[in-house]
């Protein structure tokens, strides 16, 4: 058999020496010694937190008593409580997570929508105390003392829709229906402060949230037949 | 944690001195964050990367809301825009500066965004925004004022090397009104006027504001001078929400009898600060406002305007604005 057609064997070359050769400047050969990782017990923890494995009581006790006492000079903590539709969920937070992701990613309530992720088109409007704001360019931090509503919280617990969601449905709101939680979060946080708008009123509220299959006027109509009702 | 915006430190520092240590502290890495709606951009875009945010809004300096002062108004700086909006006070006495906050962006960030980030936003230049090493970004070229540019947006005055324009519709209200800015620097709390507040690249190209690293705007006082006087403003933008002004006219005017005894008329959009239109102002003041009189204003208005290549449209514009504005005067 001619070895030539034979596959290449990667093993006949193997010296068990490093692929790239450190070479010091008196020419002779340079291996690091191995180190073990430097692990305590601080780093240990906060590994754990920070990639969300496991998260216990335990572990906020040793790393808050760790901290250093300066306050001023103090970061953020990232584990924090939310109020999320009337509830208190404990989450992970990072410093630099928006409410939407943790919404979404960190308590499973997917119902907001991330669409441009800059504050321009309004499908991940919330709540905060009771006021429409964007959740993608909101940091969680910014807002964890106030009350978060998000569109899964409109609706009654016995799955009553509020009026607003159902004049949507009345009136042929929604057509592929990305932008309707923000629609409707909008909505609902507007007839709260105005329960009696004017038609340009309305529009100007909702003016805030974008509708790419162009359903202004079903929304519109939607925002004042509500107003009858709430 | 999020895929777009790179990892920070988060500060929330409960007083003013704290929050002026951790800016000493992290020097050119650290960022104030107030509403945040234009800091997370930055962020999201990468051009700006500090490594530590320090959120003011737990500042009790900041957050006075809007009181009386001695018959104007003194404004905190955390003040948003839909507080300003809804202000009776504001509405009675300066409605101009409710009219300019109504019209920023769109509900949502007007909930969250103030007053103090909205006068200290940096230009919506979108070669700069977009990160090109401009001479605003520290580097040697103009990318918005060469053959091929886009420039649209840009200046019609006074563009030394930058062409950017100021991108705050309550500016120029501010300016008409006289309005003082109250910082704290260092220790020491200073009081600016609005119309020395806002800098032009002939001072700093890197900066929009006489604010410099580590100054906190505390609020914004403006005097009873042009309290409940006739006040004008409109916005002219491609888009009635979100959208940045293309032009904006602010003025506000003491009419004795039938004529004008005193008037203001600022320009926003069309310089890198606010623009006093001061040739109309001269033009107005002791006449009586009628259509000869719009006529004159609007041909004087963008008089010694240089435009760019794309940017013509912007002078029939402030004329037209500077024509309704007086108009307003005799309705």
């Amino acid at each position: 058999m001619n070895e030539d057609l034979m596959p290449y064997d990667p093993t006949v070359d193997y010296t068990g020496e490093p692929a790239i050769k450190e070479i010091t400047p008196d020419g002779s050969k340079h291996i690091p010694p191995w180190k073990p990782l430097n692990l305590t017990r601080r780093r240990f923890l906060q590994g754990v937190v920070c990639s969300g494995i496991a998260v216990s009581s335990t572990a906020i006790l040793f790393t808050s008593g760790t901290r250093p006492a300066r306050a001023d000079a103090r970061a953020v903590e990232r584990l924090i409580t939310l109020n999320v539709n009337g509830r208190k969920r404990n989450v992970d937070v990072a410093p630099n997570e928006t409410l939407a992701h943790t919404l979404r990613y960190g308590l499973n309530l997917i119902g907001t929508k991330v669409g441009c992720n800059r504050a321009e088109c309004g499908a991940c409007a919330v709540m905060a105390d009771g006021v429409s704001i964007y959740s993608c360019s909101t940091l969680t931090h910014r807002i964890k003392n106030k009350s978060i509503t998000t569109i899964e919280g409109i609706a009654d617990s016995d799955g009553t829709l509020h009026p607003v969601q159902q004049a949507f449905i009345d009136e042929l709101g929604p057509q592929c229906g990305f932008c309707t939680p923000g629609q409707v979060v909008t909505a609902v946080s507007f007839l709260k402060e105005n329960p009696n708008p004017t038609v340009d009123e309305a529009r100007m509220a909702m003016s805030g949230n974008l509708c790419r299959c162009g359903a202004y006027d079903h929304y519109l109509k939607g925002v004042m037949k509500a107003s009858e009702k709430v | 944690m999020t895929d777009m915006m790179h990892n920070f430190e988060l500060f929330q520092p409960g007083s003013l001195a704290d929050a002026q240590a951790l800016v000493k502290k992290h020097g050119d890495n650290a960022w104030l964050l107030a509403g945040g709606k234009d800091s997370l951009d930055w962020f999201k875009d990468r051009v700006k990367q500090p490594a530590a945010v320090i959120d003011i809004s737990g500042l009790a300096e900041l957050n006075g809301g809007i009181r009386d002062d001695d018959g104007g108004v003194y404004i905190s700086a955390m003040t948003t825009l839909t507080e300003i909006t809804k202000s009776e006070l504001i509405k009675e006495r300066f409605p101009m500066l409710a009219d300019a906050a109504e019209r920023v962006a769109s509900p949502q960030i007007r909930n969250v965004g103030t007053i103090g980030g909205n006068l200290c936003q940096d230009t919506r230049c979108h070669y700069y925004r977009d990160g090109f090493p401009c001479y605003r970004a520290g580097g040697d070229t103009c990318f918005a004022n060469t053959p091929t540019a886009m420039n649209r947006e840009h200046a019609l005055f006074e563009a030394k090397r930058c062409v950017a324009v100021t991108p705050s519709d309550t500016a120029p209200a501010c300016v008409a009104l006289d309005a003082e800015m109250l910082v704290q620097r260092g220790e020491n709390q200073i009081v600016v006027p609005a119309e020395e507040f806002f800098i032009g690249p002939e001072i700093d190209i890197e900066r929009m504001t006489v604010l410099e690293p580590g100054d906190i705007l505390l609020g914004i006082r403006i005097p009873a001078t042009w309290a409940e006087s006739h006040q004008y403003f409109e916005k002219v933008a491609d888009r009635n929400t979100w959208d940045f002004a293309l032009v904006s006219v602010a003025m506000a005017a003491i009419k004795e009898g039938d004529s004008v005894s005193d008037i203001r008329m600022v320009c926003g959009a069309v310089q890198c600060t606010p623009r006093r239109m001061s040739n109309v102002e001269d033009l107005l003041k002791g006449e009586v406002p009628n259509e000869e009189m719009e006529t004159l204003a609007s041909r004087v208005a963008s008089s010694g305007a240089k435009a760019l290549n794309y940017n013509h449209f912007k002078q029939p514009l402030m004329a037209n604005l500077a024509k309704r504005a007086v108009r307003s005067l005799s309705a």
